[in-house]
C-alpha cells in the first residue's frame, strides 16, 4: 500500500490550523450583531459551508462532462468525492441555517427559493448515489453518474429561477437587497475578516477531504483488482 | 475461407440506411403498434390517474372553493405519477424481451432511439391526459378546455417525456429499476412541474396571460435545453 503523501498530512495539519481559527474568528473575535445577537455567529459557518457545498456539485458536473469526454475513471472518482464531500456540507449549511432561522424568522423552515433549491439538490445527490449503488459495472456506473450530475448541474440553477417567481424572504448579504429579505444586516471589518478566514478555512478544508476521497477511491479500485486476481 | 465482404451483399443490393426521421417514426410505429394491440400500458396508467383523481378528492376536500385553487396541483400531480408508470413499462418492455439490444444493432444514430421512445412516451401521456381531463371536467365541474391550457400540459409533458425517458433507459440497466426513477426524475423535473402548476393555475384562475408568460417561457426553455443535453447524452447512456 501506498503510504500516504506528506503534502497531504501537511494540508491535514493546516485543515485543523483553520478550522479552529475560524472558530475562534466566529465565535470571539467578531462582534455581536446588535439586532440579532449571539445567533447571528452561525452565518459565517453557514456561508462557508454554503460556498463549497456549492463548489462541489459545480466541480462534480465539470468532471462528469470531463469523463463522458475523457473515458478515464479518474474523473469519476474525482466526480464521486466532489459530489460526496459536497453534500455532507450542504446537509451542515441547511441545517446551520435552520438554527439561524428560527430566532430571526421565527420558522425553522419556509419555502424560500434558497432553501427550496438546496433542499432539492439536496435530494438530486441523495438519488445520485441511490443510482450508483444500483450498478455493478464500474464503466457504466461512471458513466451515468456522469449523466446523473450533468443533468442535476443544468437542473438545479433552473430550479432557482423558477422559485425566484415567488418572493424571497432570504436576505442576500453580498450584493443587492431584496425589499421583502428579513434578517439582513451590514457587516463591520471585523465581521468581514472572520466572514473571508471562514470562506478561506472551508475551501482548504473542502480540498482536504476531496483528496482523502479520491484517495480512497483509488484504493478501493487497486483492492478490487487485487480481489479479481485471487479469484482468477 | 470466406471473408467478411463475402457474406455481406454488395454494396448496391444492401437497403441504404433509413433517414433520421424515418427511422425514429419506426420505433414510434413499432411501439404504438404493441401497445394498440396490448393495451396493457394505457389501461394501466389510466386506470390508476383516475385512482389518483378518486384519492385526491378525499384528501384535499375538494368542494367548489378549494377547487379552483387546487385544480392544478392534482392535474399535474396525477399526470408525473401517471407519467413514471408509462416510462418504466415501455423501457422495461424493451429490456426484458431483449428488444434494447435488437434496437442498438439497427444501423441508425443511436439519438434515433432516444426520439423514437420519446416520442411515442409523449404519446401515451398525451393519450392519459386527453382521457383524464373531460373526466375531471365532468366529475368536479371545472372547464379544462382552454387552447392556452392544453398548450401548457403538451409543453409539460414534452419536458418531462424527454427528461424521463433518458433517465428510464438508466434504470432499467439498475439493480433497483421501477423504484429508482421517480426518486431520479422528480428532483429534476421539478422545474416542470413547477412552472406547469403555475401556468395552469394562472389560466384556470383567470390571470392575464402576460402572467404566465414567464412560467410559459420556462417551460419552452427546460424542453429545448433537456432535449438538447438527453441527444448529447444518450449514447453513454445505452452504450455496451
Amino acid at each position: 500500500m501506498q503510504p500516504k503523501p506528506t503534502a497531504l498530512k501537511i494540508l491535514d495539519i493546516v485543515s485543523i490550523i483553520v478550522l479552529g481559527v475560524s472558530t475562534y474568528l466566529a465565535l470571539f473575535f467578531a462582534p455581536t450583531e446588535a439586532v440579532m445577537g449571539q445567533v447571528q455567529r452561525v452565518f459565517y459557518f453557514h456561508i462557508g459551508t454554503a460556498w463549497v457545498g456549492l463548489l462541489g456539485f459545480v466541480i462534480a458536473a465539470v468532471a462528469g462532462v470531463t469523463y463522458l469526454i475523457t473515458k478515464d475513471l479518474k474523473w469519476d472518482r474525482f466526480e464521486v468525492a466532489a459530489v460526496e464531500v459536497s453534500t455532507m456540507f450542504f446537509l451542515i449549511t441547511i441545517v446551520l441555517g435552520s438554527i439561524w432561522a428560527r430566532p430571526a424568522w421565527n420558522t425553522w423552515w419556509t419555502w424560500d427559493p434558497r432553501l427550496t433549491t438546496a433542499a432539492i439538490t439536496e435530494l438530486i445527490y441523495i438519488a445520485y448515489f441511490m443510482l450508483r449503488q444500483g450498478i455493478e459495472d464500474p464503466d457504466r456506473r461512471a458513466r451515468f453518474g456522469a449523466v446523473y450530475t450533468l443533468l442535476g448541474g443544468i437542473s438545479a440553477p433552473i430550479t432557482f429561477m423558477v422559485i425566484r417567481l415567488f418572493r424571497t424572504i432570504h436576505p442576500v448579504v453580498i450584493g443587492n437587497q431584496s425589499a421583502e429579505a428579513q434578517g439582513g444586516f451590514s457587516m463591520t471589518s471585523d465581521m468581514r475578516v472572520a466572514f473571508f478566514f471562514a470562506l478561506f478555512a472551508f475551501t482548504i478544508i473542502f480540498i482536504d477531504l476531496m483528496w482523502h476521497r479520491i484517495r480512497i477511491g483509488s484504493l478501493e479500485e487497486k483492492v478490487e483488482q487485487l480481489k479479481l486476481n485471487v479469484s482468477m | 475461407m470466406t471473408t467478411k465482404t463475402d457474406i455481406l451483399p454488395k454494396v448496391k443490393d444492401r437497403p441504404a440506411s433509413p433517414s433520421f426521421l424515418k427511422a425514429t417514426l419506426a420505433i414510434v410505429q413499432k411501439d404504438l403498434a404493441a401497445e394498440f394491440r396490448s393495451r396493457e400500458l394505457l389501461s394501466a396508467m389510466l386506470v390508476f390517474s383516475l385512482l389518483v383523481i378518486i384519492i385526491f378528492n378525499f384528501a384535499l376536500e375538494l368542494d367548489i372553493k378549494t377547487r379552483q385553487s387546487v385544480t392544478a396541483g392534482v392535474l399535474w400531480t396525477t399526470f408525473a405519477f401517471a407519467g413514471t408508470l408509462g416510462l418504466n413499462r415501455s423501457m422495461a418492455v424493451e429490456k426484458d424481451r431483449g428488444c434494447m439490444d435488437g434496437l442498438l444493432l439497427a444501423p441508425v444514430d443511436r439519438a434515433v432511439i432516444y426520439f423514437g421512445k420519446g416520442i411515442s412516451n409523449l404519446a401515451f401521456m398525451l393519450i392519459v391526459e386527453v382521457i383524464v381531463l373531460p373526466v375531471y371536467s365532468l366529475l368536479y365541474n371545472v372547464n379544462l378546455f382552454q387552447p392556452t391550457l392544453l398548450g401548457v400540459i403538451l409543453l409539460g409533458s414534452i419536458g418531462y417525456t424527454a427528461v424521463g425517458t433518458l433517465l428510464s433507459t438508466m434504470t432499467v440497466q439498475t439493480r433497483t429499476r421501477d423504484v429508482l426513477l421517480p426518486i431520479l426524475l422528480f428532483p429534476i423535473a421539478i422545474p416542470v412541474l413547477l412552472s406547469a402548476v403555475k401556468a395552469s393555475g394562472g389560466i384556470l384562475t383567470g390571470a392575464e396571460f402576460s402572467e404566465i408568460l414567464t412560467p410559459l417561457n420556462i417551460l419552452i426553455v427546460y424542453d429545448v435545453i433537456f432535449i438538447a443535453v438527453a441527444y448529447m447524452v444518450f449514447d453513454a447512456v445505452v452504450e455496451e
